[in-house]
């Protein structure tokens, strides 16, 4: 709307000299930093495909060069990614449902005026946002308390709560349902539970996608926990792997010698190109299509609940 | 409200207070119990003996880490990295927002909203993957760019000097998009009369940025200020720590990477639980700080 009323108005007013000089400006910046975004995306896209001794040599800057699928070839062949990218769908299925069933309820309770001691449940839910025990406390108590370390329940139950999650969804239902509408069902006989699961959700499937896609993408993306609280390989996800082979260098499951230690150190730039590109693609190409959800979840964050 | 009526509409709303349940319980056994557990950086832990059951041993951890030559050391780092990262990272998504609120070129906008947030996406290991392959002194693609304009680098993962710069213009390209998203939104709230009035007076481009745009911006920016105040002692565990090597670990050992190290790698729990709970209350002080001293000046506050 008001963007609207400002074009057609610049339409009837000529533009001043230093209108059009800040114009220019905005316009120059924004294209320059759309590039530097970019690129070093499509630098890794390029570099995964392309000779790697000509990476290294710095000759593939803008195309790839000497394109072959030799990387893609080898990455094809290690168990390990492709077990951490199993165990990483499972916890991020499982850990987004899990997110969705004790977040989005307490946030409906919390939006609720006459829910009698408010004030301490928003306290008990959120005060966690400024303070909490520590790594260590938190360790023992998984470890030797719940005997959670290195279970599969380790990597998507105990910070399942999420504070801002909460922050978001109440406002969300402070802000889009009526007080009336309840007022109406209580009337029908309609008791909270069955409003909240009959009513509430099916009108509230804009909040339940920003926090599911924000719950998916965390899991996905996130090592620390599992470096944490998992010791068995065979359960690390996607992103611990990844450490192993991007910062640790370990690209072998096994010892190699010779002249295949010297092949596979000479293609370790190039598989680890390939594994980024295989580790960030299902986020990179659903992004563009769920991005509305993201920004909305942003901005009903921003309103002050 | 007196007692009973209080019980009253609880009793009426249980349902309520059932849906609240599966989360209360996680709450507390992971969350809040740790709180409790915390009271072991006033004792010797010793897992056998359980929490209760350890003896006391007062301060002695506390002060043992501010009396380590570390404490100096992991304090200094974490300062620097986190006021280089607010001075650098909080006023860049207002300009951001602000030039992205002058775009009428709907598909462009479009465009660059869309790349400049898509970085915010990678993951941490990958990011800190990215900057170790880029800046390779024998392979990586900025000491080659750089050589091209007659820059040499040198090995700048290897030199502790450039840490904190490559941590926050490494997030700055990260997460600017981002962080720009809430600026964006509060500058769509404003009223476009405001404009029209400008105008009509003859002001520039410039002059109403600098009169409705950034005035508009300023509750938000004084919110989010407090929130990241909050978090000075709480420079991010997981990008410093995949980017820490033996040759840039002077300037790279923060109080979390540390604190890490000392409990999970060589098991001094209680020291460990120390450095955190003096680390997390520094951080708690100073948010209710900055927060009743922006309620006193400003009238915004979280609370």
């Amino acid at each position: 709307m008001s963007e609207m009323t400002i074009r057609n108005r610049n339409n009837h007013i000529r533009k001043s000299k230093a209108d059009r000089i800040f114009d220019f400006i905005i316009y120059g910046v924004a294209a320059l930093l759309t590039l530097l975004a970019l690129y070093p995306m499509y630098f890794i896209l390029i570099a995964s495909i392309s000779d790697p001794n000509l990476v290294a040599k710095g000759d593939v800057l803008l195309f790839p060069r000497n394109m072959s699928l030799d990387g893609y070839a080898y990455l094809l062949s290690m168990d390990n990614l492709w077990g951490g990218y199993g165990n990483t769908i499972l916890y991020t299925l499982a850990g987004t449902v899990i997110m969705l069933v004790v977040n989005i309820p307490v946030a409906y309770s919390l939006s609720r005026k006459d829910l009698a001691g408010r004030g301490f449940f928003t306290f008990f839910f959120l005060f966690p946002m400024f303070f909490g025990g520590g790594l260590i406390p938190t360790f023992i108590i998984l470890n030797n308390t719940f005997h959670m370390v290195d279970s599969f329940w380790v990597m998507v139950l105990p910070f399942s709560v999420i504070s801002y999650y909460i922050v978001v969804a109440r406002t969300f239902f402070q802000t889009s349902l009526p007080a009336e509408l309840w007022d109406a069902a209580q009337i029908d006989g309609c008791g909270n539970l069955r409003y909240f699961f009959q009513v509430v959700l099916p009108l509230s499937k804009a909040i339940l996608a920003v926090i599911a896609l924000w719950a998916a993408v965390g899991h996905w993306n996130s090592y620390f926990n599992a470096m944490i609280y998992l010791r068995t390989p065979a359960r690390f996800p996607l992103q611990l792997v990844m450490r192993n082979i991007l910062i640790n260098n370990e690209m072998a499951a096994t010892a190699m010698t010779g002249s295949a230690a010297a092949e596979l150190n000479r293609k370790a730039n190039l598989i680890k190109y390939g594994a980024i590109v295989v580790s960030s693609l299902p986020i990179m190409t659903m992004y563009p299509f769920v991005q509305k959800y993201f920004n909305q979840g942003v901005m009903i964050g921003a309103l002050k609940g | 409200m007196r007692g009973p009526s209080v019980l009253v509409r609880a009793g009426r709303n249980w349902g309520l207070y059932l849906l609240m349940l599966p989360a209360m319980v996680i709450f507390i056994c992971f969350t809040y119990l740790p709180m409790y557990g915390v009271i072991i950086a006033f004792k010797d832990f010793r897992p056998a003996m359980g929490i209760w059951g350890s003896s006391w041993a007062g301060l002695k951890y506390f002060l043992r880490y501010f009396n380590s030559y570390m404490f100096t050391n992991t304090i200094t780092n974490t300062l620097v990295i986190s006021l280089y990262t607010i001075a650098v990272t909080f006023p860049l998504p207002i300009i951001l927002a602000l030039m992205c609120n002058q775009m009428y070129a709907r598909k462009f906008k479009k465009f660059f909203q869309v790349s400049t947030y898509l970085p915010h996406f990678i993951s941490t290991v990958v990011m800190c993957g990215m900057i170790i392959m880029f800046l390779s002194p024998s392979s990586g693609v900025i000491p080659k760019i750089c050589s091209l304009a007659g820059i040499q680098t040198g090995d700048l993962m290897g030199n502790a000097g450039a840490f904190s710069s490559i941590y926050v213009w490494t997030e700055v390209w990260q997460h600017v998009g981002w962080d720009s998203i809430m600026y964006i939104a509060a500058l769509s709230a404003v009223d476009p009369q405001l404009y029209e009035a400008a105008e009509v007076d003859g002001a520039s481009k410039w002059q109403k940025v600098l009169a409705i745009d950034i005035p508009m911006l300023v509750p938000t920016m004084i919110t989010l200020f407090i929130l990241r105040c909050g978090s000075i002692l709480g420079v991010g565990f997981e990008k410093v720590y995949l980017l820490q090597n033996d040759l840039n670990i002077s300037s790279s050992e923060i109080i979390s990477t540390y604190l890490y190290k000392m409990g999970l790698k060589s098991n001094q729990y209680s020291y460990s639980a120390a450095i955190g709970l003096f680390n997390n209350v520094v951080n708690f002080v100073i948010l209710i700080l900055v927060n009743q001293f922006s309620r006193k000046i400003s009238d915004t506050s979280l609370f």
